[in-house]
């Protein structure tokens, strides 16, 4: 398990350098591997914008059937969300964006869960397997 | 912050990004854009992806954006190079890129802007 800061945009993009070679190492195919960076780099964004910076954590897991997959782990200690439901929807947006970063990231991942208390901050949890 | 450069070949300004973008270079690479196309009234950009391993929502709505603007200045757009695999994500992401012209590489982006196809 990898911990990394999130605090610049250079950290953003060293974020997705670290997701994209712990993707290719565990047989992520290269569909796959962009999907999980990208959905990375949408939540490693929220982590900072939103989240006023935090923490990844890269981790490789094993399913119960022997599947090989990455998960990641973001967390902040920012304003958090008041309304997960709606933060989730496609089109929501705080003001700056498309409103597709977090529905779209959970598009791309194989599981997705979000904790956010407003005052403490979010989390946010996916996991990519290998097919 | 890494900044990409801006080429200028006859009325075309040419862009291949070749760094791991992060969001202030985009941002920076739009405002370079606007001064470029201001300054030599070229007619057309081409913006070369073939090595961007990413395109999130942010890139993507940028990218969107200097084609919005470049028209402001009677220049056309055209991303060429996605990679298959980037095509995929940026679907599934939801994002269309509308209003961007693309092309497989960059002659047949040459050819769009010079009205070949």
């Amino acid at each position: 398990m990898d911990e990394l800061p999130i605090q610049s945009g250079d950290d953003v993009v060293r974020v997705r350098q670290f997701v994209r070679n712990a993707a290719a190492d565990h047989g992520l195919s290269l569909v796959d591997q962009t999907k999980l960076v990208t959905a990375a780099s949408e939540l490693a964004r929220n982590t900072l914008v939103h989240g006023g910076g935090g923490m990844a954590r890269v981790e490789v897991v094993k399913s119960a059937i022997g599947r090989v997959g990455v998960k990641l782990y973001f967390t902040d200690e920012g304003p958090g969300i008041p309304d997960v439901e709606l933060a989730l929807t496609d089109g929501w947006s705080t003001g700056t964006g498309l409103g597709l970063g977090l529905s779209g990231a959970r598009r791309l991942v194989d599981e997705f869960e979000l904790a956010s208390e407003p005052g403490t901050g979010t989390s946010v949890t996916v996991v990519k397997w290998s097919r | 912050m890494e900044r990409v450069p801006i080429l200028k070949i006859g009325q075309t300004l040419f862009v291949s990004i070749q760094i791991d973008l992060q969001d202030e270079s985009v941002i920076r690479l739009q405002e370079d854009l606007a001064d470029e196309l201001a300054a030599t009234g070229a007619h057309g950009v081409i913006i070369d992806i073939t090595a961007v391993e990413i395109v999130d929502s942010f890139i993507g709505r940028m990218l969107t954006t200097i084609g919005s603007i470049s028209r402001l200045f009677d220049a056309e757009t055209v991303l060429v190079g996605m990679r298959p695999a980037v095509a995929i994500t940026l679907t599934e992401l939801g994002l269309s890129l509308n209003g961007v012209r693309t092309a497989l590489n960059a002659e047949k982006g040459l050819e769009i802007l010079n009205g070949k196809s």
